[in-house]
């Protein structure tokens, strides 16, 4: 099973910190007092709640509704009664407050009544759907809507299918655990997406420093008989699990920034998204708990199933707290951010819960200035010329950081881990992306203004020519009369006689419509129907507009 | 607020630095046991005046002293303008190279790792074109006590034809140029400046500086890249001309052996802060930089071509490197 791969430029080797969490397998931690699920926990639309204060839930029932196809369902993790439906602070940097449900467990944990769809009779859209309300997203840290991504692309069939448990930050090893424990059930999945999108082949990639796991998954693939299904220990290189840098070691292929790999023909999911799509749809559970790893300033790191809403605090607690912790970092060391609160919430995107204490993770020395070194050049897995980018974004010259590919990177720190001038090289790239951003923001902001602006003269002239057209048929009409009346004017107002007052307005109306556009667009060519008028009836329908124009003015 | 990677390797500037000193030291050595240790006095007080200049510059500044001071980054420019020069330099040359090196070069255009040019080059060519006389007295090898040289320093009077002969380079070139038709170069190699491939003595020099560089290609604080184009550049363009005319132009041995070939190729094209950083533009700029070196060597007035080839070349650095932007992830067919 030798296959030749591929190599990622750059990426750096820090010391794993692995081994102290694998010892002992995933437990369960006992039921929190107090739930606070999110609603919002996936890229796309928030979901809708779907329950209140004071209503009964039970295990998996939906409390949040996908909110259009970009967007991904949340589930009660346990059954209990909903104690409110309110703003909490969540998983996320920026400290906002988002809509959570709190629930106050039962302790019964009854389930919702399940029912495994049957994946042959089910078409590939049907599937997705189930998916979406299922809750299931990328459980690698993106945490991007799964259904989204089972889709093959329009030009071209989806050829390989990369499953990724590399698994490279230091300290996470829920993914690690997951598959030596369950790898029969990832398995399972990677059979159902493998189905759906038509794959041919699929490559797991595991980081070469976790042979356990890559011997379970190995067995695992045997066992369930499927071919084309490749283990393979890929060498440990952070960031060797990000999935373009993954899909490039497997497979040589690279997906540029802004691409989709289906237009590659790869597609590339976690292993724990593998399995929590084998849970939702071979035994109808939803997305409600995940592996977490308790890591760092801690007595006894470990992994724990842990249910969505759980404090974070709590947690933490289970792993023997050291004295001196100062935050917890969800994620990694290497990409990981800082929580806002310790209480705040395990929700789909925690993979790790990562203590930090000042003697574990002490601040970075004084930066200095840049000595051109090229360090950071030699490290960044997305070739770019990172203390280039660096100048720019210091300088505030956005255009030149955009010309030298900003938006490529990935912002996996291996360039502030290896700068000798101790520069936070990242800092100054989120700062120049979301300085970026909000110019683009205000830009489309005066876009939209500008739009509205338009918009109003639009129909400001709109209704200036509707209000004439209404004159002009007016006008017309009683000309039509006159001519009527007369009964011998010329041959082309005797065909608009009151006999055939329908087709005669409608003639009219478009008439004058006509009129009006062109006395607009000022134009020399007179109007079709009314060309034979006299020039002297002309000045006098003319003139009977103007003087109820006038007069229609100042009654408004 | 502490923010991602939390993780850090633990090199530092100074690291760099220092491990940059450290391969200096075969060099230094070589340098006094076949000069005498009038190098080291050298280097002690461009030192000591690297340092005052860099603490007076950062104090002016505003700038935390204590962390740039350490660096090391001062005294690695000390020592390569002390290498650079002549080992019989008067003291006060010695201090206002420094000083132009430390405050015009680097602290004027905004300290460490701002500077486009090299340091230790504006200084060798700042003196050169002020005292040319003076920068072009070089002692063979074991040719001074360093009872004399120490004089010599100290600013003792200087019967300089007595006790002085050119470097091998200068010896060549202007045997060449006075001599007429009937001087050859194999002539004028056998006479006692010259040693089995370049300058008497200076070989060892080179060797010493050959090792250093192999250590910090090992200690990965260099890439390949520069050495190896600089060292193709002058070898080839030497080669060019000595296949033509054997007898009016120094071998290519020659030129990698004299000089300094060696502390360049390692050391002073190898100068991150002043040099192209793509691995294609380094290659431009060294090999860019080996030719010129031969052309100045050859045809120009002075002892050594390099420093000029060097800051020549500093100039076109950022356009080199924007000429030469490697490809990013994903975009390498395009
Ligand atoms: S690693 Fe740091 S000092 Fe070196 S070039 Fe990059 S930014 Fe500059
Ligand atoms: S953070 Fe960005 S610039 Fe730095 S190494 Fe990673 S991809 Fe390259």
């Amino acid at each position: 099973m030798l296959r030749k791969l591929f190599k990622f430029h750059g990426g750096v080797k820090p010391a794993t910190h692995k081994d102290a969490a694998t010892a002992s397998p995933i437990v369960t931690p006992p039921l929190p007092a107090r739930l606070k699920v999110p609603l919002h926990q996936s890229i796309g639309g928030t979901p809708r709640p779907l329950v209140k204060a004071g209503d009964k839930v039970l295990k998996g029932q939906r409390i949040g509704g996908a909110d259009g196809n970009v967007s991904s369902a949340v589930h009660a993790p346990t059954s209990g009664t909903v104690l409110a439906v309110e703003p909490v602070v969540t998983a996320h940097a920026s400290g906002l407050s988002t809509l959570s449900v709190i629930i106050e467990p039962d302790g019964e944990e009854r389930w919702i009544e399940r029912q495994p769809i049957d994946l042959r009779a089910t078409p590939a859209d049907e599937i997705r759907d189930y998916l979406r309300d299922q809750g299931v997203v990328g459980l690698g840290g993106a945490v991007f809507p799964s259904h989204l991504k089972l889709k093959a692309s329009r030009e071209k069939p989806t050829r390989t299918l990369v499953i990724n448990g590399a698994e490279c930050e230091p300290f996470i090893t829920c993914d690690d655990m997951l598959m030596r424990e369950r790898a029969a059930g990832i398995v399972s999945g990677i059979r159902v997406m493998r189905q759906i999108l038509g794959a041919e082949e699929v490559i797991v990639g595991i980081e070469d420093n976790k042979p356990a796991a890559v011997d379970a998954m190995t067995l695992a693939v045997q066992t369930a008989g499927l071919d084309q299904v490749s283990v393979v220990a890929i060498p440990t290189r952070y960031p060797a699990g990000g999935a373009k840098q993954l899909i490039r070691v497997l497979t040589g292929i690279e997906v540029p920034h802004g691409a989709r790999s289906t237009d590659y023909g790869v597609q590339c999911f976690n292993v724990g998204t593998a399995y929590a799509i084998h849970e939702a749809l071979e035994l109808d559970q939803p997305l409600i708990s995940r592996i977490v790893t308790v890591a760092g300033n801690v007595g006894q790191p470990r992994n724990y199933e842990v249910l969505f809403g759980t404090p974070m605090n709590e947690l933490v607690a289970l792993a023997g707290e050291l004295p001196g912790t100062d935050a917890y970092i969800m994620g990694g060391p290497m990409m990981g951010f800082r929580m806002p609160a310790f209480d705040v919430p395990v929700v789909k995107a925690t993979n790790c819960v990562l203590v930090s204490s000042p003697s574990l993770f002490p601040p970075p020395p004084p930066e200095m200035n840049c000595i051109r070194c090229g360090e950071c050049a030699k490290a960044c897995p997305a070739d770019l010329q990172p203390f280039e980018l660096y100048w720019f974004s210091r300088a505030k010259n956005f255009g030149k950081a955009q010309e030298y590919h900003l938006f490529d990177c990935i912002e996996c720190g291996c360039c502030s881990y290896v700068c000798p001038s101790h520069i936070r090289l990242v800092d100054y790239y989120r700062f120049a992306k979301s300085e970026i951003w909000a110019r683009e923001r205000d830009k489309d902001a005066a876009d939209a203004a500008r739009e509205r602006f338009d918009f109003r003269n639009l129909r400001q002239e709109r209704e200036k020519q509707e209000k004439a057209a209404r004159l002009a048929a007016k006008a017309a009409e009683t000309r039509a009369k006159l001519a009527g009346e007369s009964g011998d004017d010329d041959k082309t107002t005797s065909s608009a006689k009151p006999s055939q007052a329908e087709e005669a307005k409608k003639a009219l109306i478009a008439a004058a419509l006509e009129k009006a556009r062109q006395q607009k667009e000022r134009a020399p060519v007179p109007p079709r129907n009314t060309d034979n008028l006299s020039a002297d009836k002309q000045a006098e329908i003319d003139a009977i507009e103007a003087r109820r124009a006038a007069a229609r003015q100042e009654a408004e | 607020m502490n923010t991602s990677p939390y993780l850090r390797k633990t090199t530092a500037v100074n690291s760099v630095m220092l491990r940059v000193l450290i391969a200096l030291l075969p060099a230094i050595c070589a340098y006094a046991w076949q000069f005498g240790a009038a190098i080291l006095v050298q280097l002690a007080i461009s030192t000591a005046t690297a340092l005052f200049a860099e603490a007076a510059m950062l104090a002016a500044r505003g700038k935390p002293a204590r962390l740039y001071l350490t660096d090391l980054s001062a005294v690695v420019t000390a020592w390569l303008i002390a290498l650079s020069f002549s080992p019989i330099t008067p003291w006060w040359l010695m201090v206002t190279a420094t000083l132009v090196a430390i405050v015009i070069a680097k602290h004027l255009y905004g300290g460490l790792g701002q500077n486009p040019f090299n340091p230790a080059m504006v200084a060798f060519c700042t003196m050169i074109v002020a005292f040319p006389a003076l920068m072009s007295q070089w002692p063979g090898a074991g040719q001074l006590d360093f009872h004399t040289q120490l004089e010599l320093i100290l600013g003792g009077a200087r019967q300089l034809d007595a006790i002085t002969a050119a470097t091998p380079l200068d010896a060549l070139r202007t045997g060449l140029r006075e001599g007429g038709a009937d001087v050859t170069v194999p002539g004028l190699m056998a006479g006692p400046a010259f040693g089995a491939l370049g300058g008497a003595g200076w070989e060892w020099i080179a060797l010493g500086y050959l090792i250093g560089g192999l250590f910090l290609l090992q200690q990965r604080i260099i890439t390949w890249h520069m050495p190896a184009a600089f060292l193709l550049a002058l070898a080839a363009t030497a080669l060019l001309m000595w296949g033509m005319r054997p007898d009016r132009f120094g071998s290519p041995i020659f030129h990698l052996a004299s000089g300094g070939t060696m502390l360049a190729a390692f050391f002073i094209v190898t100068d991150p802060v002043s040099g192209a950083t793509t691995p294609k533009g380094k290659l431009i700029f060294a090999a860019a930089i080996g030719a010129l070196t031969y052309v100045i060597r050859s045809f120009g007035a002075y002892p050594d071509g390099i420093a000029f080839a060097v800051l020549l070349l500093n100039i076109c650095v950022p356009l080199i490197d924007m000429q030469t932007q490697p490809p990013v992830f994903g975009h390498k067919r395009d």
